[in-house]
């Protein structure tokens, strides 16, 4: 079986062999990122254009290494810089990047949906890098390559995801991508930041307290407050979360003794993790910035196979 | 319509036939001295232990042995799609090394291409070699091997195929004409 999807604009839509095949070879790829010629010819002559109508340093650093590594020709535009500001709409904006001829437009963007919308209109692929509150697949892939190569396999974990969950695109994309590969997760927030129904979203719990969500876990992942989309009324204060929602080095000990400590990033220090923790042993947040770059080599892989097969 | 299927080399044969190139190298190379193999993905991996360890029985020393998967480094991926990318695994350095590049089937060349292409990228080999268990022509690019198992004349619509077994040693070739 062979990937079939020319855009990659969520989890929702993979299948678990999909997932599979991305991981798999996300691991081939790996090996390129620790040689000391970190390039291989793969994509050469591509065109991938990065549109980040959003902030970001990780996942826009890493889809561009992610490109140039496999040879292809990456471009940055950014909503602040673009002609976006001149009141250009997305479709306007897109239909004139591909005039241009990309063949893969990785795209940023504010609003949950945009993805899909450019994938409508567009000819080349759309791989959706975070869409509002709804989705960030690239994140989620990384992160089950990083549980993988701690556990060994997804299949049977308890995976603890704790924080803003409403405002989350990283915890949709992780309730997808987890459930499709046989794993429970236990969603835990502040009433304000949980969702009703998302339970309905896979196999899910949900706790209010975080030593329930926590106990035994294999895999406790944090997420980042949000302060850029939280109003006052969330949230009483910072200290009054870091108390009830954060990590320390005495809560963490719930967890099993060879849990690993996840962040999507950039971290808080001393608001949902402390510093003491997000440092630990058991944290293993830079191998998910690293593990990133393989994981988008191979989604840029795969997308760009399937698309060089239907214009055939 | 059915598939005639002869077959060019059995077990005994293919046996022989490693333990000969075995021998070449150790005599081209004057011994093991800065020798490397690498296996192409997949099946010469498999006849690269087989030399690895024939070597290892004639002189004694344990020359590393690595693999390397040419998909990232194919002139067709336009047309053939997403296949598949296995693992590359070189967990030595290759500069200033004699490296012999394993292969089950020698035929366009292209694939040797690429393989030497990806090992300019791991470092700077003092020689590359080119060791394959069947010749079977029609070279579309200027490469030839320096250890050969059996040259077999066959035209383009056939087919050559090595089988392994589940512990990953060839037992037969076989020529299949369509």
């Amino acid at each position: 079986m062979s990937f079939q999807h020319k855009h990659i604009l969520g989890i929702e839509q993979l299948s678990s062999e999909d997932i599979q095949m991305i991981l798999d070879t996300g691991d081939a790829f790996k090996e390129v990122n620790t040689r000391d010629i970190k390039k291989v010819p793969t994509l050469r002559g591509k065109t991938i254009i990065n549109a980040f109508f959003e902030a970001s340093t990780r996942t826009r650093l890493s889809f561009e290494i992610a490109g140039k590594r496999l040879s292809a020709d990456t471009v940055n535009i950014s909503g602040s810089t673009s002609s976006v500001v001149k009141g250009e709409t997305l479709e306007d904006t897109a239909k004139n990047i591909e005039a241009m001829a990309p063949d893969i437009i990785v795209i940023r963007h504010g609003h949950s949906g945009s993805a899909h919308y450019l994938a409508e209109r567009v000819d080349c692929s759309i791989i959706n890098a975070g869409d509002g509150a709804h989705e960030h697949p690239s994140q989620a892939l990384l992160d089950l390559m990083t549980i993988r190569e701690h556990k060994g396999s997804i299949e049977g974990l308890e995976v603890a995801i704790v924080g803003d969950i409403t405002h989350s695109r990283v915890v949709r994309s992780n309730i997808y991508a987890l459930s499709k590969m046989g794993a429970k997760v236990r969603l835990c927030g502040p009433g304000t930041m949980l969702p009703i129904g998302i339970e309905r979203l896979g196999n899910v719990e949900v706790f209010t307290d975080m030593r329930d969500a926590i106990q035994d876990a294999d895999v406790v992942m944090m997420l980042r407050i949000q302060m850029e989309r939280q109003s006052n009324i969330m949230l009483p204060s910072l200290r009054e979360y870091a108390r009830f929602y954060g990590l320390n080095p005495t809560n963490v000990q719930l967890a099993k003794p060879d849990a690993i400590v996840m962040h999507p990033g950039p971290i808080n220090r001393g608001v949902e993790i402390s510093s003491v923790v997000a440092d630990g042993v058991q944290n293993v947040i830079l191998d998910q910035v690293e593990n990133g770059v393989a994981v988008r080599m191979a989604l840029l892989y795969l997308v760009s196979g399937v698309e060089s097969m239907q214009t055939k | 319509m059915a598939k005639a299927e002869t077959m060019i080399l059995d077990k005994a044969g293919i046996a022989r036939a490693i333990t000969r190139i075995a021998h070449e190298i150790l005599e081209y190379n004057k011994g093991c001295e800065n020798l490397a193999l690498i296996g192409i993905r997949t099946g010469g991996d498999h006849l690269a232990s087989l030399i690895q360890s024939g070597i290892n029985g004639i002189e004694g020393g344990e020359v590393p042995l690595g693999t390397v998967d040419i998909t990232m480094y194919r002139d067709d991926l336009a047309v053939r799609g997403n296949l598949p990318i296995g693992k590359t695994e070189i967990p030595f350095p290759l500069d200033g090394k004699h490296v012999v590049l394993v292969d089950d089937v020698l035929y366009t060349g292209r694939t040797i291409r690429s393989a030497m292409d990806a090992l300019m990228d791991f470092g700077r080999p003092s020689t590359i070699q080119l060791a394959v268990l069947i010749d079977r022509g029609h070279r579309e690019l200027p490469i030839r091997a320096d250890y050969v198992g059996r040259n077999v004349p066959t035209a383009r619509e056939e087919d050559v195929e090595v089988v392994f077994n589940e512990e990953k040693t060839p037992v037969e070739v076989r020529l299949i004409k369509p």
